[in-house]
C-alpha cells in the first residue's frame, strides 16, 4: 500500500470519502510522520494530536452513517500559528502570546473544518508574520526541508516547510507581503494569496490589516483549488471581506484556458534577479506559448527597481510597502501591552507606562520593536504627510499600474523572490536587505490582487524556484486554470525534497 | 468677586458627549446597557482580543445623522474611520476608532430660548461618531480593575464653537442638546449614567480702556450634571479673571495656550491637570479594517423623515400661535408627546388655552404625583379636545373638567361618557336652580342677612351662598347661572 503521506489532499479525501482509508489512519499516519520529521525541521510550534484523532473519528463514524462530511474530509492540515483557534494556543511565535488561548476560531479555519478537515497542529512563523525567513520567530528558526542549512522563507515558513516535508496534506497561511507565496518559492509548493476580500481575515491576528489576506500552501495546483474554495466567501464579521459568489474552483482547475494572454513584467527581469530564477521564467513562457498562449511584456514602472550611481537598489514599492505596513502594524500591536490578556512583565513597576514598557520590551523580539517604531514614527505629527499619505498615493499608483496592464493581458508572469532559499542568518543582520527580498511580491499587497507561487523548477544547487502568476482582482479561477495548465506541461509538480539528507 | 470697570466677556465652546441609545454597541452585537455587573457585556471585539474585528452598527450612525440633521449640519455624503492611537487601561486596543477629518457631520447650529423670551444661536463646528472606552475601577488600594461593558458603546461628540458668553447661554445650550437628543430618541442622555458628558473650553475677552486681552483657555474634563458645568463655567471666569488681574500680560493666551482642568466636585472648582507627554500626537489615521460609509441622498431622506418638529420650533409655535408664556411653552416641549397631545386636541376644534390649562394644571400635577411625564398621566389628545370643547360650550364647568380630566387618566372612556357616568354634565335647568337657590336661601339666614345688608361681609357672604349651591348641584351647576339667579332671589 502507498504511503498515506505521498498522497495529494484531493486524492486522500478521494481514498478516504471511498472508504479506502480511514480518517483515522490518515491521521495517525501524519502525526507518526510528524513525530520523525518535525524534531528535524520545527515546522509546528504546537501539535494537537488528541483533537485531531478525536476529528478524524469522527469522519469515520459519519462516513459510515451515510454522510458526506465535505470535500475535505479527513484531510490532515497545518495552521499558521497567527491564525485563532479555539483550542490550543495562538501564539504568533511571540513570547507576548506564548500562552495565550483564543476564545474562538478564525473563520477561515471553521470553514476548512466545516469541510471535514482535521487540523494537525499550528506553525511557526516570523514573529508576528514579520519577516521574509521564520528566523524572527521566538520559538527558533523553521528549516528547510531541501536543505536544512538555509531557511523555510517567511512568515508562513513553518507551513511551507511542512507542506514541504509531507508533515502535513496541506496548510494555511497569511499573506502580507508575499508570507505565502515567497516561503511557498523556497520550499517548492504551491503558495496561493488570493484577492483581498475573498477570504475573511476574521481571528487572523492582524499585522498590516490592509494588506493581510489568508491563503492556502499545497502540494499541486489542484489541491490548492480546494482549500481555496473551501475557505473563500464572504464573512459578515469581516467588513473588508467582499460579498461575491466564489466559482467552484476545483470543478474548474482543469479546464485549460483558450486564448490566455500572459505578460512578462519587464522591471522584474533586472540583473538582480538569479540566473536559475530567470531561466525557469523563460521556459515558463516558452512552456505557456507552446500550449497556444500569447506572451508579451508589459510594464509596471511604479513596482521597479532602481539602482544610484553606487549600486544601490532601492524601489518605491518596498518604500510604500513598509510604510503602510510598518504604520498599521504599529498600531495593530499596541494591544499587546500586558493588560488584558498575554504577557505582563513580572517585574515590579512604578506605574501603568513602566508595566506597558516592561512587558512589551519584554515580549517582542527585536523586527516587531523595529517596526512598531518605525510605524509610530511615519505616523507621528509632522511626519504622516512626507510618510503615510505619501505611501497612500504611491499605493494608487501602483493599483493603477496594475489596472493598466491588465488591459493587454489577461494574468502577469514573473518571479517571487530574487534569488533561492537563503542560507540561516545571511540576511538577519541586514533588514533592509531582506526587505528587498519581497519586491516581487508586495506589489500584489499594495494592489489587493491574488497571486499563485508554484515550482518553476529546481537550480543548478538542487533548491527549488518558483514562479509567480498574478491576475487581477477575483481572478482566483483563471491563475489556478493557468498554473494547472504549467503543472501539466512541464511536468513540474509535486517537488519533494530528499529528507534522509536532513 | 470685586468687578473693575474691566469690560469682560466670556467666550465659552462646549464639546458634549452623547451616548447613542441604540441596543448593541458600535462594531459589536453586545448590548449596550447600563448597570449590570462589569464585564458581561463584552465579546472579542469590544474587548480587543487577537483577531477579531469591528463591523459597523448602521443604526448608531443612522441616529447621528438625524442629530447633524436636527442641528442643520451638513451631513457628509461620505465619511471614513480613523484611528486615535494612545494607550490607557480602558481602551483594550490601545486605539479609539473615531472620525478624524472627516466627521459624520458639520457646520450646524442650535438656537436656544433665553429665559427673557429671547433666543441665542450656538453654532455647531462638528458632531463625529466614535466608540466609547470602558472604565477604570479603583475597587481597592494596590489594585485597578476595568469594566468593558461601556467599551465600544457609540458616542456622539458634537463640538460647538466658542459662541455662548453667559452661564446661562452655557447652560442653556446644554439643556437644549439634552432636550434635542432625547427628544429625536437618540440618547436617553442620562447624566447618572454618564450617558452625556460635557467638556467646557473657557477664557475670557477682557478690554480695558483700548486695549484687548485674552486669558488661556482652560479645557475642563468629564462633567457628569448640569450643576457641575454651571458651577464650573461659573468658577471659570471668576478665576480667570482674578488670574489676570494679577498678570494681565502674564496670564495671556499667547503665553500659556490651553490647559487641561479637572472639575473637583467637593471644592467646587476647577484644578490644573499636568498636560501627558504625548497627548497632543495620537497619530490618526483611516483604519484600515472597516469600509468608509456612504451616507446618499436616499438615505440621508429616510433618516430626515423620522424627525418631526423640532423642540425649539414647537416652542416659538406656541408662544406665537397659542399666545403661551416662554414658561408654558417650555414646559410642553420637554418632549415630543405633551406636546402632540396638545396639538392633537386643537386640532379637533378645541381651544388651545383651555388645553393648556387642563395639561400644565391637572396634566402636571398628576406627573408629579406619579413621577411620570404629563404625556404619560394618560389623556390622548382625543380625549382632551372633546373635554375642551365641553367646556365650552358649557355642558361642563372648570371644576368638572378639572375631574374629568382626573377620571379620563384611568380609562379609554369619553368624556361625555365619563361626565355622564359621573353626573357632571352641567345643569342649566333653572327650575332645578332656583329650587337650590331657595334650599340654600332658607338654610343659611345669618349669610342672607350679611349679603344684602351692604357691608363689609356682604361680598364673602355671596360667595359663600354660591358655594353652598354648587355643592348642592355637586358641581354641575353654570357658576355665572347660579348667581344669576341668587342675585335675583335677593333682590340685589
Amino acid at each position: 500500500m502507498t504511503d498515506i503521506t505521498e498522497l495529494s489532499a484531493v486524492e486522500l479525501r478521494d481514498a478516504i470519502t471511498a472508504g479506502d482509508i480511514s480518517a483515522v489512519a490518515a491521521a495517525e499516519a501524519y502525526l507518526e510522520a510528524i513525530d520523525r520529521i518535525d524534531p528535524r525541521l520545527h515546522a509546528y510550534n504546537e501539535v494537537h494530536r488528541d483533537r485531531a484523532m478525536e476529528r478524524a473519528s469522527d469522519i469515520d463514524r459519519r462516513l459510515s452513517a451515510g454522510e458526506r462530511p465535505g470535500p475535505l474530509a479527513g484531510v490532515p492540515v497545518a495552521l499558521k500559528d497567527n491564525l485563532c483557534t479555539a483550542y490550543g494556543r495562538t501564539t504568533c511565535s511571540s513570547a507576548i502570546l506564548a500562552d495565550y488561548r483564543s476564545p474562538f476560531t478564525a473563520t477561515a479555519v471553521r470553514k476548512l473544518e466545516d469541510a471535514g478537515a482535521i487540523v494537525l497542529g499550528k506553525t511557526n512563523l516570523d514573529e508576528f508574520a514579520m519577516g521574509s525567513t521564520t528566523e524572527t520567530s521566538a520559538t527558533g528558526p523553521t528549516l528547510n526541508p531541501w536543505d536544512t542549512g538555509r531557511v523555510p522563507g517567511g512568515s508562513s515558513g513553518g507551513s511551507a516547510a511542512a507542506v514541504s516535508a509531507g508533515i502535513c496534506a496541506a496548510a494555511l497561511g497569511s499573506d502580507t507581503g508575499g508570507s505565502i507565496r515567497q516561503p511557498a518559492a523556497f520550499c517548492g509548493v504551491v503558495g496561493f494569496r488570493p484577492t483581498y476580500g475573498r477570504v475573511s481575515r476574521y481571528g487572523v491576528v492582524t499585522y498590516g490589516s490592509s494588506l493581510d489576506q489568508v491563503g492556502p500552501l499545497a502540494r499541486d495546483v489542484s489541491d490548492c483549488a480546494l482549500l481555496t474554495a473551501a475557505i473563500s466567501g464572504h464573512d459578515p464579521a469581516d467588513s473588508t471581506s467582499v460579498p461575491a459568489d466564489v466559482p467552484d474552483y476545483p470543478a474548474t482547475v482543469d479546464t485549460p484556458l483558450e486564448n490566455l494572454k500572459i505578460g512578462v513584467v519587464r522591471e522584474f527581469l533586472s540583473d538582480s534577479l538569479d540566473a536559475d530564477i530567470r531561466q525557469a521564467i523563460d521556459s515558463a513562457a516558452e512552456t505557456y506559448a507552446s500550449l497556444g498562449a500569447e506572451v508579451r511584456e508589459v510594464s509596471l514602472p511604479y513596482s521597479a527597481i532602481d539602482r544610484d550611481d553606487e549600486g544601490n537598489i532601492s524601489s518605491h514599492a518596498v518604500a510604500c510597502y513598509y510604510i503602510v505596513a510598518m504604520a498599521e502594524a504599529s498600531s495593530n500591536l499596541a494591544r499587546f501591552d500586558g493588560v488584558h490578556f498575554g504577557h505582563r512583565t513580572a517585574e515590579r513597576v512604578r506605574d501603568i507606562v513602566e508595566l506597558y514598557s516592561r512587558t512589551r520590551a519584554e515580549g517582542f523580539g527585536d523586527e516587531v520593536k523595529r517596526r512598531v517604531m518605525l510605524g509610530t514614527y511615519t505616523l507621528s505629527a509632522g511626519y504622516y504627510d512626507a510618510y503615510y499619505n505619501k505611501a497612500m498615493k504611491v499605493r494608487r499608483l501602483i493599483h493603477r499600474d496594475f489596472e493598466r496592464a491588465f488591459e493587454t493581458v489577461d494574468v502577469l508572469l514573473g518571479p517571487v523572490a530574487p534569488t533561492v532559499a537563503y542560507r540561516l542568518g545571511e540576511k538577519a543582520d541586514n533588514p533592509l536587505q531582506m526587505y528587498l527580498g519581497d519586491i516581487y511580491t508586495i506589489s500584489v499587497n499594495l494592489a489587493g490582487l491574488p497571486g499563485l507561487s508554484i515550482p518553476g523548477g529546481v537550480s543548478k544547487a538542487g533548491l527549488p524556484l518558483g514562479i509567480q502568476l498574478i491576475g487581477p482582482v477575483f481572478s482566483e479561477q483563471t491563475l489556478l486554470r493557468a498554473g494547472h495548465m504549467f503543472e501539466q506541461a512541464s511536468g513540474i509538480r509535486r517537488l519533494r525534497p530528499d529528507l534522509a539528507g536532513t | 468677586m470685586m468687578r473693575t470697570s474691566d469690560d469682560i466677556l466670556p467666550v465659552v465652546g462646549l464639546e458634549i458627549h452623547v451616548e447613542l441609545a441604540t441596543a448593541t454597541k458600535l462594531f459589536c452585537r453586545c448590548r449596550n446597557t447600563f448597570g449590570d455587573p462589569p464585564n458581561t457585556h463584552v465579546c472579542p471585539v469590544c474587548i480587543g482580543l487577537p483577531g477579531a474585528l469591528p463591523v459597523m452598527n448602521r443604526r448608531a450612525v443612522e441616529l447621528s445623522m438625524k442629530v447633524g440633521l436636527a442641528l442643520d449640519c451638513k451631513v457628509a455624503d461620505y465619511t471614513k474611520w480613523d484611528r486615535k492611537n494612545y494607550y490607557y487601561p480602558d481602551l483594550p486596543k490601545n486605539y479609539q476608532i473615531s472620525q478624524y477629518d472627516l466627521p459624520l457631520a458639520a457646520d450646524g447650529r442650535l438656537e436656544i430660548p433665553l429665559s427673557d423670551g429671547s433666543t441665542h444661536v450656538v453654532r455647531v463646528l462638528r458632531a463625529h461618531l466614535e466608540e466609547d472606552a470602558g472604565k477604570n475601577i479603583h475597587a481597592a488600594a494596590a489594585h485597578t480593575g476595568v469594566d468593558l461593558n461601556r467599551s465600544c458603546v457609540p458616542l456622539l461628540e458634537i463640538v460647538s464653537e466658542p459662541d455662548m458668553h453667559s452661564v446661562e447661554q452655557v447652560l442653556g445650550y446644554a439643556r437644549a442638546m439634552h432636550r434635542l437628543v432625547r427628544w429625536l430618541g437618540a440618547s436617553e442622555a442620562n447624566m447618572q449614567m454618564g450617558q452625556m458628558r460635557f467638556e467646557p473650553n473657557v477664557n475670557l475677552r477682557i478690554k480695558r480702556g483700548d486695549v484687548e486681552f485674552r486669558t488661556p483657555i482652560a479645557e475642563i474634563k468629564n462633567l457628569n450634571s448640569f450643576r457641575a458645568l454651571e458651577r464650573t463655567v461659573a468658577f471659570e471666569i471668576d478665576r480667570q479673571y482674578a488670574a489676570w488681574l494679577e498678570d494681565p500680560e502674564g496670564f495671556s493666551i499667547d503665553k500659556l495656550g490651553k490647559q487641561n482642568r479637572g472639575y473637583d466636585d467637593d471644592r467646587e472648582q476647577t484644578v490644573f491637570q499636568r498636560e501627558k507627554e504625548e497627548a497632543h500626537d495620537y497619530r490618526y489615521f483611516p483604519d484600515p479594517d472597516l469600509a468608509p460609509v456612504v451616507m446618499d441622498k436616499s438615505w440621508r431622506d429616510s433618516v430626515a423623515a423620522e424627525i418631526g418638529e423640532l423642540p425649539l420650533a414647537r416652542w416659538k409655535r406656541y408662544t406665537e400661535d397659542y399666545s403661551l408664556s416662554p414658561e408654558e411653552a417650555d414646559a410642553l416641549t420637554q418632549d415630543p408627546e405633551t406636546g402632540d397631545i396638545l396639538d392633537e386636541a386643537v386640532d379637533t376644534g378645541a381651544d388651545a388655552r383651555r388645553g393648556v390649562n387642563l395639561l400644565l394644571g391637572r396634566g402636571a400635577a398628576l406627573a408629579n404625583e406619579r413621577g411620570c411625564a404629563i404625556a404619560a398621566v394618560g389623556v390622548t389628545g382625543g380625549q382632551l379636545g372633546e373635554l375642551v370643547k365641553m367646556q365650552d360650550a358649557g355642558e361642563v364647568n372648570a371644576t368638572a373638567a378639572a375631574r374629568i380630566f382626573d377620571i379620563l387618566t384611568e380609562t379609554d372612556q369619553s368624556p361625555r361618557e365619563v361626565a355622564e357616568r359621573e353626573g357632571l354634565l352641567a345643569v342649566s335647568d333653572s327650575n332645578q336652580i332656583e329650587q337650590w337657590v331657595e334650599q340654600v336661601i332658607e338654610a343659611s339666614p345669618q349669610a342672607v342677612e350679611d349679603a344684602t345688608g351692604g357691608g363689609k361681609k356682604q361680598k364673602g357672604a355671596f360667595g359663600f351662598l354660591t358655594g353652598q349651591v354648587m355643592q348642592l348641584s355637586k358641581g354641575a351647576a353654570q357658576p355665572q347661572e347660579v348667581q344669576q339667579i341668587l342675585r335675583q332671589k335677593l333682590g340685589l
